[in-house]
């Protein structure tokens, strides 16, 4: 604490300032997304658009999540949500399930070819999907994968990240209890599920906010694979609702769905921020 | 580093590693091999036959003016995205490690954006800056006379797509500082007082130097996102429009690639990204041993 080393009140007050200055230019967009929210579309029209809620809360929400945008792209949010909610589900647990036992192989065992496996996992850092779109999209439609919820999201789940996290971390567990377990007769994968697994929840826990986070805001993606309404996951389900012109678009049900796209990823940071700035922090080591 | 002890089993630790390895074999290695591939090769206007065109397709991005124009905005913009990130969030985790009250409810309000799409990042801002609706639009109209169309103005639309890009990313500077401001020594700062230091002079000669490590991995994880992961964003606002003035690299991967359906042309532009995303990790992993400490 700084505060500690001399007294000077004024500095304090100045970062305080400082600090809502900031957090009120962090909150203007949100704030104002949640306002047009809740009015109609002619009060958003009508410039300027009041800077307080009105009263459409109910309506424009639950016409977005039932029916969606008559506008542009019609399908029902809910649908949407439900696809995202999948999507992202199954990239965090898909990613955290093949990565921890790919460590696993690479940390306890020792076999041929163990250090060519390692690099070729590594150098998938390398290659993100916006620098292979078309091949990556070709090879998803060679394999029938198109509008299916695998093709969403297979493509996505090899993570050296977390290949990397695991590793290091099982290099922090003590030889002894891998020791022990093989003295006591336990074979690999009794010591993975009795002692490793244990060890590694706050690790799956930091990984799972990460990865929760990435599969949810997916956007390219989703957009090369997905042709029908139906696989539409939200993300994008709120750029097809947008017609061209300011006037078209239903900017009322744009910004609910906003809205509703932001609360589950904001849900688990909020709520999980303990793990979320762990992961961070340990997915860039 | 290397355990001490270890299990012994000829196919177990082949069939752990056989699901990442084979996903990144279809979806990662072979789509990579074949941009490499398509990269030298040209195709007929019907897209029925291909033959090896050697570097032509090379040679042909590096003499269209369209293609040097993006490198050029793509540096602006990712400059501009990494460098206005990094200072408005080291002034802002500055003050938060000073503050002994409300630091968490702090972080907490700051950190959110996180979890933003950057798809949607882009529709929030473009609603608030629309031409004929925006809020900000009109008040910067009313107030300062300044008529805002970034749909016909292109300074205006990089503008744009910076402030969406920089909003979203504040959070991650914002946290990184905070860490590496919290791991500084008091003793430090508490020595620099007693010999009279106030606490600009401070900052300047005791903090701020030992953040620079953070702030160099913050440029290059800046660097790459605006590269890479600003996607969203341009597609939800600018499109790359108007004429081009946002079509950083990425978008033009893909604009050529799918709606232009340009194969040769448009892996040729993924292969030089390549590069690029090889030499960034590059950088970043031979800086990671002297990073942030925690």
């Amino acid at each position: 604490m700084p505060g500690m080393v001399e007294n000077r009140p004024w500095l304090t007050v100045l970062a305080h300032a400082i600090l809502i200055a900031g957090v009120c230019l962090v909150a203007f967009p949100l704030y104002i997304t949640f306002v047009a929210s809740t009015l109609t579309l002619e009060q958003i029209v009508q410039v300027p658009m009041p800077l307080v809620p009105g009263d459409q809360l109910f309506e424009n929400y639950s016409r977005a999540l039932t029916a969606g945008s008559e506008r542009g792209a019609h399908a029902p949010v809910g649908r949407m949500m439900f696809n995202s909610f999948v999507m992202a589900m199954s990239i965090a647990f898909g990613k955290i399930a093949i990565s921890i036992i790919a460590s696993f192989a690479i940390v306890y065992f020792r076999f041929p070819l163990r250090n060519f496996f390692f690099w070729m996992i590594f150098v998938t850092l390398m290659l993100p999907v916006e620098v292979r779109i078309i091949p990556t999209y070709k090879v998803a439609a060679d394999l029938h994968m198109l509008d299916t919820y695998v093709g969403l999201t297979l493509p996505l789940i090899a993570s050296a990240t977390a290949t990397f996290l695991f590793r290091q971390f099982f290099m922090t567990i003590p030889d002894e209890l891998a020791e022990a377990a093989r003295m006591d007769g336990a074979g690999p994968l009794r010591f993975f599920w009795d002692v490793v697994l244990p060890l590694s929840k706050t690790s799956i826990a930091a990984l799972f906010v990460i990865q929760f986070i990435y599969g949810w805001n997916q956007y390219l993606w989703p957009l090369l694979v997905t042709t029908q309404e139906s696989m539409y996951t939200t993300v994008i389900g709120i750029k097809r609702m947008i017609t061209s012109g300011d006037q078209l678009t239903e900017w009322n049900l744009v910004m609910a769905t906003a809205i509703l796209a932001m609360l589950p990823p904001a849900a688990v940071v909020i709520l999980m921020q303990r793990w979320f700035v762990r992961g961070l922090v340990e997915t860039e080591k | 580093m290397e355990k001490r002890v270890v299990f012994r089993s000829a196919w177990l630790p082949f069939a752990l590693l056989a699901p990442q390895i084979a996903v990144t074999v279809i979806f990662f290695f072979w789509p990579a091999a074949a941009a490499l591939w398509y990269a030298f090769q040209i195709q007929d206007a019907f897209g029925l036959a291909t033959e090896f065109a050697g570097i032509s397709n090379f040679a042909e991005l590096f003499h269209d003016s369209n293609y040097l124009a993006s490198i050029r905005i793509t540096a602006v913009f990712s400059l501009l995205v990494a460098s206005v990130g990094i200072v408005v969030s080291l002034i802002l985790a500055t003050m938060a490690d000073r503050v002994v009250r409300g630091a968490l409810a702090y972080k907490t309000l700051l950190i959110w954006p996180y979890a933003v799409a950057p798809a949607v990042a882009g529709v929030l801002w473009a609603f608030m800056f629309a031409p004929s609706i925006g809020i900000v639009t009109y008040a910067m109209r009313k107030y300062l006379g300044i008529h805002w169309n970034w749909l016909l103005e292109g300074d205006q639309a990089m503008l744009l797509v910076v402030m969406a890009a920089t909003w979203k990313q504040i959070s991650y500077n914002f946290l990184f500082f905070l860490a590496g401001l919290q791991s500084i020594p008091r003793s430090l700062i508490e020595a620099a007082a007693i010999d009279g230091a106030g606490p600009a002079r401070r900052f300047w000669s005791v903090v701020f130097p030992l953040l620079s490590p953070t702030t160099f991995f913050l440029l290059v994880v800046n660097v790459v996102y605006a590269f890479f992961d600003t996607f969203g964003i341009i597609d939800a606002t600018t499109q790359g429009g108007p004429g081009g003035a946002t079509q950083i690299l990425v978008y033009k991967v893909y604009y050529d690639g799918v709606k232009a359906a340009d194969l040769g042309g448009s892996s040729a532009q993924s292969a030089v990204l390549m590069v690029i995303v090889i030499a960034l990790t590059v950088i970043q992993f031979r800086f990671v041993e002297r990073k942030v400490q925690y």
